[in-house]
């Protein structure tokens, strides 16, 4: 297997396209895998055995639950105020923004990136003040995010239905942002009908059924595990037969990483603009809670279905949602919206500074 | 997306390979890599800091006694590490002497609280129980009418009634001892940790069916709040273990750890997959090779071997060792490995595969070239390739819409892949029923590990 690795290395080496070596490699290496994993699990249960048994009875520290709380309790305790009251620019300061972005899941990468240019500046003492170093930094990082333009696409000009595909995650929160759109579209004067296209969890239109009534709009459904690509293509025929402004496209969750839900949401989004209508917007939302993997949704979703704006939900609990920080400054995805709670105004526009400034508190 | 652990210690770790042994400073360098890697992965950075602690003392400890090079030694040291940490207890189910044997189900809104609710219900029955699911969750719309269509799925009866959740609740238990089912599964309503109001309804709810067993849904995909998260819960409910949700995402999940760490409550089950028999106990060990983002190595076999059959990857292998590997068998391989994904995405969780290589471009058309070229080719063709002649060349071009070159690159390409191959048989690098070698068999030591770790009874 080693000599797979050389040989792996040679490939890449010679610059030649060899992709068929390396497919040869990845081939031998599961038939391999399959087969060794067959052999040895044959073979040798009992030190299988062995080794889980010191796994599960390795010493862990046994801290009692209160202990391990109380430790951690008091290190969130003012985790950047400390920070603040400082005289000096020390090195505790910089570690003290640092954890509080950390803690905001604003990620590794995209914390060192925007701590860089500031190391500069109080290096060359044009910031000298702990508390001015602060409001710099929040200055930056909403400058950085001043840039998007955080208005819903809607063409007035079509004459046709606008589309606005909602996708994400399991448990994101697609069918309530969908709800509350409705509500707010439909206040502006726009007339909304609801594409139930999550076939697949059990009475999902159920629920987008409820929130279609609540906020005034029609909705069109299909068979339970039907072809969410019909459903939304009836969705909008019916649409433009009844001259109605907007269809909010629900999607079924799915994982990223789900080859097969990632290719139906590209057709779902091809066959969406098939029809009589256009899309003109595709959200995709992210819970607050959610951490570095946020950043590999908005890849992969962008990737499938050129997701033009976020919606961040959840935004009213402790999570602080600093990864659409870092997906809004690396992959120019603005984020549109943002989920407050669970009745139907509870979304409102996403504002940049207030943002910044709720990462620190 | 992210390096693993081991390509991010492979920079640091090159200057100072031939010298065998770290230096404190050494390990400093190291352990900040440690800690970007374990951040990376969505580890609470309190418990991050905690974990650096115990590698630091080990890692100084230990380097200069050494089998293993210092990369290899600080893996497995901060492995061994989270595996401790993500094991310890395991939660034992025990039911109740007076049936039914009450499980309550909560977490926030989205977590998988429904699902998991439905999944446990199915587990239970697999143990031979009657479980009765209660949706108390009145809240979100449809989601009793969710519960009712998965309880359907898995022929286990739903109880609800509108009103006040606690009440539901409490008529759901009296519903289980008067039906007589022997497990009551009670699911709520998603709530954010600092809604006081939804909490002390919660509260409520456990006070109205006494739990047995309250469970925590946790997504695996949840960042630095899991811990708080966790905490408030558990301050309001006293949680017994874990669910944890999403698992067959791509999130490193170092949730699973904080969680674990901070509460000091086992994480009882893992929900893996949008079928409701997708639903396993969890294992520390995989966990923690995952959080270092070297599980991919796992979710790979798992992945292989669902779709490669056994018996015939096995006699593949050997044809490959024996040199008889023909292009039919490559066809096939080609096809099973399609299976598992885009090419792309398999190719980028190999370990020990070079970046170059991790990052090249395999478009889906040159595979079809590739496959179309073979089905251009007789059998006698696919089985001896020294068999294609210029005519027959022409021919294979011309039935697949490619070019003679493309032609000869792919028989060229794989007659060497035959002879690396036949070599690497005849070397006895693989092991198995030629060598004896348990380790030193060949296997990267990732894939060793991966294929080690898997083998711990299920």
């Amino acid at each position: 297997m080693l000599a797979l690795n050389v040989f792996a290395q040679q490939i890449a080496a010679d610059t030649a396209p060899k992709v068929l070596l390396a497919l040869a490699v990845l081939a031998l290496v599961f038939g391999i895998g399959v087969v060794f994993v067959g052999r040895r699990s044959a073979k040798k249960p009992s030190s299988g055995q062995t080794l889980t048994k010191q796994a599960t009875e390795s010493p862990v520290a046994v801290a009692s639950a209160r202990d391990r709380l109380s430790k951690v309790r008091s290190s969130f305790a003012g985790a950047i105020t400390t920070a603040l009251t400082r005289s000096a620019i020390t090195q505790e300061t910089w570690d003290e923004l640092e954890e509080a972005l950390l803690r905001a899941d604003v990620g590794v990468a995209t914390t060192s990136r925007v701590l860089a240019p500031l190391r500069e500046l109080v290096k060359s003492k044009q910031i000298v003040e702990p508390s001015d170093l602060s409001a710099a930094l929040r200055n930056e990082m909403t400058r950085q995010l001043s840039t998007s333009s955080r208005q819903l696409n809607f063409d007035t000009t079509l004459n046709a239905p606008n589309i606005w595909l909602v996708v994400g995650v399991n448990g994101a929160g697609k069918t309530t942002t969908i709800g509350k759109l409705s509500a707010q579209q439909h206040a502006l004067g726009r007339t909304v009908l609801m594409a139930a296209g999550d076939t697949f969890r059990a009475a999902a239109g159920d629920q987008l059924d409820t929130w279609a009534q609540r906020s005034g709009a029609e909705i069109v459904r299909g068979a339970a595990g039907g072809d969410p690509s019909s459903v939304i293509f009836d969705g909008v025929a019916r649409a433009s037969a009844k001259k109605i402004d907007l269809v909010l496209a629900d999607t079924a969750g799915r994982l990223q990483n789900n080859t097969n839900l990632m290719e139906e949401l590209t057709k779902v989004r091809r066959v969406a603009d098939k029809g009589a209508g256009k899309v003109t917007e595709v959200l995709l939302v992210i819970d607050a809670t959610t951490g570095q993997n946020g950043l590999t949704q908005a890849k992969q979703f962008a990737q499938a279905t050129q997701v033009t704006g976020v919606v961040l939900t959840k935004l009213d609990g402790s999570a602080k949602g600093g990864i659409v920080f870092a997906i809004e400054t690396e992959l120019a995805i603005p984020v549109k919206l943002v989920g407050l709670g669970e009745t139907i105004d509870d979304l409102v526009a996403f504002d940049a500074s207030e943002f910044v400034a709720a990462l620190f508190n | 997306m992210f390096e693993t652990l081991s390509d991010r210690l492979g920079g640091v770790l090159k200057g100072l390979r031939n010298r065998g042994r770290l230096t404190e400073g050494d390990v400093t360098e190291v352990l900040a890599e440690v800690r970007t890697a374990l951040l990376e992965a969505d580890v609470n950075i309190t418990v991050v800091r905690d974990v650096i602690e115990r590698i630091r003392t080990q890692a100084v400890g230990a380097t200069s006694s050494t089998a293993l090079n210092p990369g290899q030694q600080i893996i497995k040291i901060v492995n061994d590490e989270l595996v401790a940490m993500l094991g310890g207890e395991t939660l034992k189910i025990t039911y109740a002497s007076h049936p039914p044997t009450v499980v309550l189900m909560a977490g926030l809104q989205g977590s998988g609280k429904t699902t998991s609710a439905a999944k446990l219900a199915n587990w239970f029955k697999s143990q031979g129980r009657q479980p009765l699911l209660v949706g108390a969750d009145l809240q979100r719309p449809a989601a009793v009418e969710q519960l009712r269509v998965l309880g359907a799925q898995i022929n286990v009866p739903v109880f609800s009634a509108p009103g006040d959740p606690v009440n539901t609740a409490r008529l759901g238990l009296a519903e289980a001892q008067r039906i007589g089912k022997d497990v009551l599964i009670v699911d709520t309503a998603g709530r954010l940790a600092i809604d006081a109001e939804m909490m002390q309804q919660v509260k409520e709810i456990s006070q109205a069916v006494q739990p047995k067993f309250t469970f925590l849904v946790i997504d695996a995909m949840t960042g630095q709040d899991a811990v708080t998260v966790a905490q408030s819960f558990d301050a309001t409910l006293s949680i017994d273990g874990v669910i944890l949700s999403k698992l067959d995402g791509d999130a490193r999940g170092g949730a699973a750890l904080s969680v674990k760490q901070v509460l000091g409550k086992p994480i009882a089950f893992a929900s893996t997959g949008e079928k409701l028999d997708a639903f396993e106990q969890f294992h520390p060990d995989r966990m923690a090779s995952r959080i270092l983002g070297m599980g991919d190595m796992l979710t790979l076999i798992e992945q292989a071997e669902k779709v490669f059959e056994k018996e015939k990857a096995e006699e593949t292998a050997a044809k490959m060792l024996e040199g008889d590997f023909t292009l039919e068998d490559f066809l096939e391989q080609l096809q099973q490995l399609k299976k598992m994904g885009s090419l792309q995405s398999v190719m980028g969780m190999m370990p020990g595969m070079p970046k170059e290589l991790k990052n090249a471009q395999i478009p889906d058309d040159q595979v079809k070239r590739t496959e179309a070229i073979i089905y251009s080719m007789t059998p006698q063709e696919r089985a001896n390739p020294e068999l294609i002649n210029g005519s027959r060349r022409v021919r294979i071009s011309k039935g697949s819409g490619t070019t003679v070159a493309d032609v000869n690159r792919l028989v060229k390409q794989f007659s060497e892949m035959k002879k690396m191959m036949k070599q690497m048989g005849g070397k006895g690098m693989l092991g198995g029923k030629r060598g004896k070698g348990s380790k030193g068999d060949g296997i990267p030591d990732e894939l060793a590990a991966a294929l080690g770790s898997r083998l711990g009874p299920r």
